[in-house]
């Protein structure tokens, strides 16, 4: 552990907090204090949560308060070591093949040694992450590790636990500096444990109101303050109502710059029913919603914010 | 290691000094074990020797503790380890160890109750010992033989319900026997393949390497295949206990043989048990499904625990095109548009919904009940599971296309047994 590369790097939760907040990211004191450990035990951090909670933005947001490189794996479906690691480059690799041959070059050994080097190597983004430059590790994220299949998860464990790829012709490379490791997860499939064991874990929960509030403030700051404390309320009370899919802060901000944009300074149900699109996803929690529910929601949350404004 | 020694790559195990039977006894308790579903090699019976002879002849617990270090190497073994060896070790020559194994009053002394495995460690012993005297009684095996093969026949076609406890046995081994479906799906993966078309860089230039880059013969390489995720939403109410158990053996064999399977239980509630069927011994991993469930043979709510599957698993187990398995009756007191609302859903989600319903044994079986006629619309195979050769068929068919036989429309369409329908109620 050099001495340099910690001196970047948070040295308390509340820093974390700080750190984070800067970027208009507004953390929770228990994910500060997971990616304070993370941090401090250079070890891989699993976020998993509901879609639109602000797991990858963690990433994103980390990469910039450290001014550091993001290095993204987007995971998909059949994603394997050519595209997620490395790749030679093979038509210049045959180029060289044909050069030696003109030149009468018979070397056989030497000739492997120099197809199979750096020059033609093509570097993908787990490779990428283990390189740093500056004593500065990137920040690397594996976004919706649910997405691929067992067979690259655990291709996974040796990346993540000693922050190395073995390539066969090319011998080990392993991070001078270990990377900072976020993934995030959908929970669209259970991940292993084996690799969850590898990471610190922390599941991502909607916020409270008093946090949401806050987000909107900072993330829509042309939002009427009155609009955006019925948002927040309408929203909280959407998540309590068992919505096949609830509504994540992405949505609550999307909702909130319509609203914006609409010149709107209040909910009135016709306006909830133009506009629910951007705030839910499935036609059974629309049709629900735009129903008598929704306004019975809306009066219910009148009532409350009148309730606590007196 | 002083118990065996290799001599020309062939390792023979050497007498245990002052104990000639215990070499014998060892190989014999390997033999047990291999039985009772551990698999110890022969190298394993050979470091035992080792081992034993290494400790010396000391204490009981020296001795369960070297024999278990060599022949237990999962967690999931240990408790058949731990019964096979109270039982084999339990006195010093065999003869002794039968009649104490089929003595009812040794056998209580022992145990207070009936222990994980305990009751295939016995077979295992039994089995041993019958099989003995074989050889010499060959013409009465034959007539066995014959008997047995028009037997299974009838087996084949009983009616777990009706079974015996005896039968419900041969069922779960039978079970054990099935092959497994050989439904394989196109997946992203590649794998190298001489017929494929799709043209591999990567294992070109390996292989034109090896001859020096002068010859460079193009390799290939097609889709890999696997087996697609299968998800077993079983109902254990009440109506349905009779069925539970041997559902719950096949559901075993299939976690066991197949990587991907779910299997969630319903009452009143949703209970997912499928890291219990992971267990490797079927009596344990059976025990810890009982325990893992609050409501078993209770009450069925079956819209409402749809429903909560939809809600908290269905975007987590039905990826990657799962085809889901319901074994249910059907028989539902609570509200039906929910049941069809949410059957509707989760037939969405999956690749093929195949609803297993015992009931369909009985040869005149009608869509009268209000949640069968709620369900049906919404699967695409409808089979009964109530007998073994029900089970194999299904197993079949999870490799072939939707079984015209089997289509649930055949009920519904029919204006016959609507009017049935309404003229009894």
């Amino acid at each position: 552990m050099a001495e340099s590369s910690d001196s970047g790097l948070p040295q308390t939760i509340d820093a974390v907090i700080d750190l984070l907040a800067e970027e208009d990211y507004l953390a929770g004191r228990p994910l500060a204090t997971v990616l304070f450990l993370a941090l401090r035990m250079k070890r891989p951090l699993f976020l998993e949560g509901e879609a639109g909670v602000g797991k990858t933005e963690v990433a994103k947001v980390l990469a910039k308060a450290l001014d550091r490189p993001l290095i993204r794996l987007q995971c998909y479906e059949g994603l394997d070591v050519a595209s997620a690691v490395y790749e030679w480059n093979y038509p210049a690799q045959m180029l060289e093949i044909r050069m030696a041959e003109a030149s009468g070059l018979s070397d056989r050994s030497r000739l492997e040694s120099d197809i199979f080097s750096e020059r033609y190597l093509i570097r993908r983004p787990v490779l990428q992450a283990l390189k740093s430059t500056g004593g500065r590790a990137p920040v690397f994220l594996i976004d919706e590790l649910d997405r691929t299949d067992e067979a690259f998860e655990a291709f996974l464990l040796e990346v993540l636990s000693d922050f190395q790829v073995t390539i066969p012709e090319f011998g080990t490379v392993k991070a001078a500096e270990p990377p900072i490791v976020i993934v995030t997860s959908n929970r669209t499939r259970e991940v292993h444990d084996a690799l969850k064991r590898r990471c610190l874990y922390h599941w991502v929960d909607y916020p409270a109101a008093a946090e949401e509030l806050a987000i909107i403030r900072r993330k829509v700051p042309g939002c009427n303050e009155q609009l955006s404390s019925q948002i927040v309320a309408y929203v909280q009370k959407l998540r309590t109502i068992d919505l096949f899919k609830n509504p994540g802060i992405a949505e609550t901000i999307d909702w909130a710059t319509a609203l914006t944009e609409l010149d709107r300074l209040a909910l009135d149900p016709e306006t909830i029913g133009d506009t629910l699109g951007t705030l839910l996803k499935y036609q059974e929690d629309i049709a629900r919603i735009q129903g008598s529910e929704g306004q019975a929601l809306l009066s219910e949350v009148k009532a409350d914010l009148l309730a606590a404004a007196v | 290691m002083a118990g065996g020694q290799a001599q020309d790559g062939i390792l023979v195990p050497l007498p245990v000094q002052g104990d000639g039977q215990l070499a014998d006894n060892i190989v014999h308790f390997a033999r047990v074990l291999r039985r009772a579903g551990l698999k110890p090699g022969p190298g394993a019976v050979i470091d035992a020797i080792a081992a034993v002879d290494a400790i010396g002849i000391g204490s009981r617990i020296e001795f369960h503790a070297a024999l278990s270090a060599i022949f237990v190497k999962r967690h999931e073994d240990q408790p058949v380890f731990d019964e096979a060896f109270s039982v084999f070790w339990r006195s010093r020559d065999l003869i002794g160890k039968m009649i104490a194994l089929m003595s009812p009053v040794a056998a209580i002394g022992e145990r207070q109750k009936p222990k994980a495995g305990g009751a295939r460690v016995s077979d295992a012993l039994f089995a041993e010992k019958s099989r003995q005297p074989a050889p010499r009684d060959e013409p009465d095996v034959e007539i066995d033989a014959r008997l047995t093969v028009s037997g299974q026949e009838v087996f084949r076609r009983l009616d777990f319900g009706q079974m015996t406890a005896t039968e419900l046995a041969e069922a779960r081994r039978a079970i054990g026997r099935l092959v497994m479906p050989d439904d394989a799906v196109q997946t992203r993966r590649f794998r190298p393949s001489n017929r494929g078309r799709i043209f591999d860089a990567r294992a070109t230039m390996r292989q034109s390497l090896r001859s020096g880059g002068d010859l460079m013969l193009p390799r290939f390489r097609t889709h890999r295949e696997q087996p697609p995720p299968l998800v077993v939403l079983a109902d254990i109410s009440g109506s349905m206990s009779q069925y539970t158990r041997i559902f719950l053996h096949f559901l075993h064999v299939l976690t066991e043989r197949r990587r991907r399977v779910h299997t969630f239980l319903f009452g009143t509630r949703l209970t997912n048990v499928t890291r219990q069927l992971r267990h490797r011994d079927p009596d344990e991993a059976i025990a810890q499904c009982s325990d893992a469930v609050a409501d078993w043979s209770g009450g069925t709510r079956i819209g409402e625990t749809l429903r909560q599957f939809n809600r908290q698993w269905g975007r987590r187990v039905l990826g990657q095109g799962a085809i889901v398995l319901l074994i249910t009756d059907g028989l539902e007191r609570d509200d039906v548009d929910l049941l069809a609302t949410e059957t509707d859903r989760l037939h969405r989600s999956c690749r093929r919904l195949v609803w297993l319903n015992p009931l369909l044994r009985f040869a005149g079986f009608e869509a009268r009940a209000r949640g069968v006629r709620a369900m049906l619309p919404h699967v695409d195979e409808l089979r009964s599971v109530h007998n073994l050769n029900a089970l194999s068929d299904l197993v079949k068919s999870l490799s072939a296309p939707l079984d015209r036989d089997c289509d649930p429309r055949r009920l519904l369409d029919t204006g016959r047994l609507v009017m049935k329908g309404r003229m009894t109620s």
